[in-house]
């Protein structure tokens, strides 16, 4: 029974990580580069659920999801697009003056403390001895619904396989008359709206919300990424509801439970060292 | 000739002559008794600070690999060595042996933990090591919360015995001297060479023989030995050493000192270090409450704006005409800086970059010519 509670919780926060994954995994695939302000982007829909609540939950997640595109629209506009070209150590440190950026903005704007975004009481689906949170089964089939849409929009729709192609061989796709601007705008854009529904599940899950309220989901969906391999669409996926399960699992054991992120980034740390391409990642060679 | 590579050497001492009598001046003070307790304070953070702003300049100046888990390090040396000094102290006294054991403790521990984060991640190519760091951080701040009150004080932090902290800066600084010496005599040996022809042109370095990995790894593993060492440091300048100290946002701190004082520039990492911790200091009573967080908001903001202005490569040629070297050259009529033109002559400027571009490119004949016209003008 307990078992079963578990590992429904594990897959619905997986599916919370393998959404924000996704993110990382798209960005990484079609931009090479890793968007350290993803995870912010996470806080940012939050707060924007918590600014519009008052009106009604539907309106303040439909605001969050649009605030989030056009937001991550402006970040690669702003940021990063005048450094494509240049060496990826400068597009990183920019990426995470980003993040530091968009918290201390948040910080400015609602203060460090905690605040409460009850966005609506779920309440408990009861069968047998088991009982758990509709939010938990609403996260979970919503994030199996994304991922499928997801796959089908990539493999057949045009802007998907544009943009399988820019992640292939930029160059050879902008001679085929693909705008490559225009999809690395479109992938920031899905990234970030996928974060901001990530920030709405999270705050289902526990109804707090602080300024660094991204950053580690962020990072642990970054893990997640890197274990299924980074650039890999599949991989994001299966990494997230790995290590859904992992963290759930190991927090239901009261003798390593304090220890579960230590847990989480050492599987990364070993991972790198006995498959560096992840699970389902490909290995690329290197052209000189 | 010869007035030249004697002025390099003064040049080269520049910033050991410069410490050395910060030093001198303010420990003289600290003899005659005007020196302010907090302006010791000051002066021991700032010196911890340069420790730490040097040894990452010297893995994203020189090395080109991202660490975002300096503070990792140093919170491993700050534990370890506040721990051996916690069990040293009855035996051996508040002297300097313990201050040595426990920074050779503290030290050589971080080097460890850098060599098991540095292995895995220094053989991929990308972002991976910034990652792995980052973990590490996370990591090393959750086994030392949870650790049992009686081995390193769990959530409370570790209670680290009180020293006589009125001359102690002085030993800050000699620690510094000491970092310099070794991260530039490193930097200025060919193995500092190979690091830096790893940095500009990773395949052209393997492939003219040097071993990548190996010197990653070095570089890697000298940089968390002096986090560390700044750690135990720390450890011995406060009463109660606590994990949350070195979170997320104090790594990149160090890495906005770095950035800002120019990639690759050691001296500029020791002179953004000074600023930024002095600024901290004297930011920290002004701004109090949610206001603090407007320093956070700037160092972000001057982090993200350099960055793009000294890599964008649209901005290139604004950056050519309008640099302050090429300026300084305007304003003296090139009396000075004519020999800077060839980069022999700044040793943190290592001449591997080889312009691949002009050298392949077949029309390199136009390219002259429209490096000459500048010239042309000028001289109208």
């Amino acid at each position: 029974m307990e078992f079963l509670i578990t590992f429904v919780n594990g897959l619905s926060l997986g599916g919370i990580y393998a959404m924000i994954a996704l993110g990382y995994t798209m960005v990484y695939g079609i931009a090479k580069m890793l968007n350290f302000a993803h995870g912010d982007i996470i806080m940012v829909g939050g707060y924007t659920i918590l600014v519009f609540l008052a009106i009604n939950p539907l309106v303040a997640i439909a605001a969050a999801v649009v605030f989030c595109m056009l937001m991550g629209i402006v970040i690669e506009k702003v940021a990063y697009k005048p450094l494509r070209g240049a060496s990826p150590l400068a597009v990183l440190i920019t990426a995470i003056g980003i993040s530091y950026l968009l918290q201390s903005i948040a910080q400015m704007a609602f203060g460090s403390a905690p605040k409460f975004v009850v966005i609506a009481d779920l309440g408990t689906l009861r069968i047998g001895g088991i009982a758990i949170g509709y939010s938990t089964i609403i996260t979970l089939a919503c994030s199996v619904v994304i991922m499928i849409g997801l796959n089908l929009f990539v493999k057949f729709s045009r802007t998907g396989r544009a943009m399988i192609a820019v992640s292939e061989d930029k160059g050879a796709a902008q001679l085929m008359g693909i705008n490559v601007n225009n999809i690395i705008m479109v992938t920031f854009a899905i990234g970030s709206a996928l974060a901001a529904l990530a920030g709405l599940f999270f705050l289902l899950k526990a109804p707090t919300i602080n300024p660094t309220f991204g950053s580690l989901p962020g990072i642990k969906a970054f893990t997640a990424a890197v274990i299924g391999g980074i650039g890999s669409i599949p991989g994001a996926m299966v990494g997230g509801l790995l290590l859904g399960l992992i963290e759930c699992f190991a927090q239901s054991v009261p003798a390593i439970a304090p220890y579960t992120d230590a847990i989480e980034f050492s599987i990364l740390i070993v991972l790198l060292l006995v498959k560096p391409t992840g699970l389902l990642g490909k290995k690329r060679r290197e052209k000189v | 000739m010869m007035k030249g590579f004697q002025n390099i050497k003064w040049q080269r001492y520049l910033n050991y002559v410069a410490i050395g009598l910060v030093l001198i001046i303010f420990s003289s003070l600290a003899l005659a008794g005007g020196l302010p307790q907090s302006t010791v304070f000051k002066l021991e953070e700032i010196a911890i600070s340069i420790i730490l702003a040097v040894s990452l300049s010297l893995v994203v100046g020189f090395l080109g690999e991202l660490s975002l888990g300096h503070a990792g390090f140093m919170c491993v040396g700050a534990y370890l060595g506040g721990k051996v000094s916690a069990i040293l102290v009855e035996p051996l006294g508040n002297g300097i042996l313990t201050l040595l054991i426990s920074l050779a403790v503290g030290g050589l521990c971080a080097g460890l933990c850098g060599f098991i984060i540095g292995l895995p991640a220094l053989r991929l190519k990308g972002d991976y090591l910034a990652i792995t760091t980052l973990a590490f951080g996370e990591i090393v701040r959750t086994i030392f919360q949870n650790t049992s009150p009686e081995s390193f004080g769990g959530a409370i932090g570790l209670a680290t015995p009180r020293f006589n902290r009125k001359y102690f800066f002085i030993i800050c600084f000699i620690m510094v001297l000491v970092t310099l010496a070794v991260i530039q005599n490193l930097i200025r040996s060919k193995h500092g060479r190979a690091i830096t022809a790893i940095r500009d042109n990773e395949i052209a370095a393997r492939a003219t023989g040097v071993n990548v990995t190996r010197y990653k790894l070095t570089g890697f593993i000298v940089a968390a030995v002096f986090a560390g060492l700044a750690g135990v440091l720390f450890s011995y300048t406060q009463s109660n050493v606590s994990s949350a100290t070195f979170d997320y946002n104090y790594s990149i701190e160090i890495l906005v000192m770095v950035v800002l004082g120019g990639m690759g520039s050691i001296n500029g990492s020791i002179i953004a270090a000074t600023l930024i911790t002095f600024l901290n200091k004297e930011l920290a009573t002004v701004l109090t409450g949610d206001l603090a967080v407007l320093k956070d908001l700037i160092y972000a903001l001057i982090l993200i704006l350099i960055v793009i202005y000294n890599n964008s490569p649209k901005l290139a040629g604004f950056r050519e005409k309008y640099n302050l070297k090429n300026l300084f050259a305007r304003l003296t009529k090139n009396r000075f800086s004519k020999h800077d033109a060839d980069d022999t002559k700044r040793w943190d400027v290592v001449p591997t970059k080889i312009k691949m571009d002009a050298l392949l490119s077949t029309d390199f004949v136009v390219t002259e010519v429209k490096a000459d016209k500048p010239k042309e003008e000028d001289h109208e």
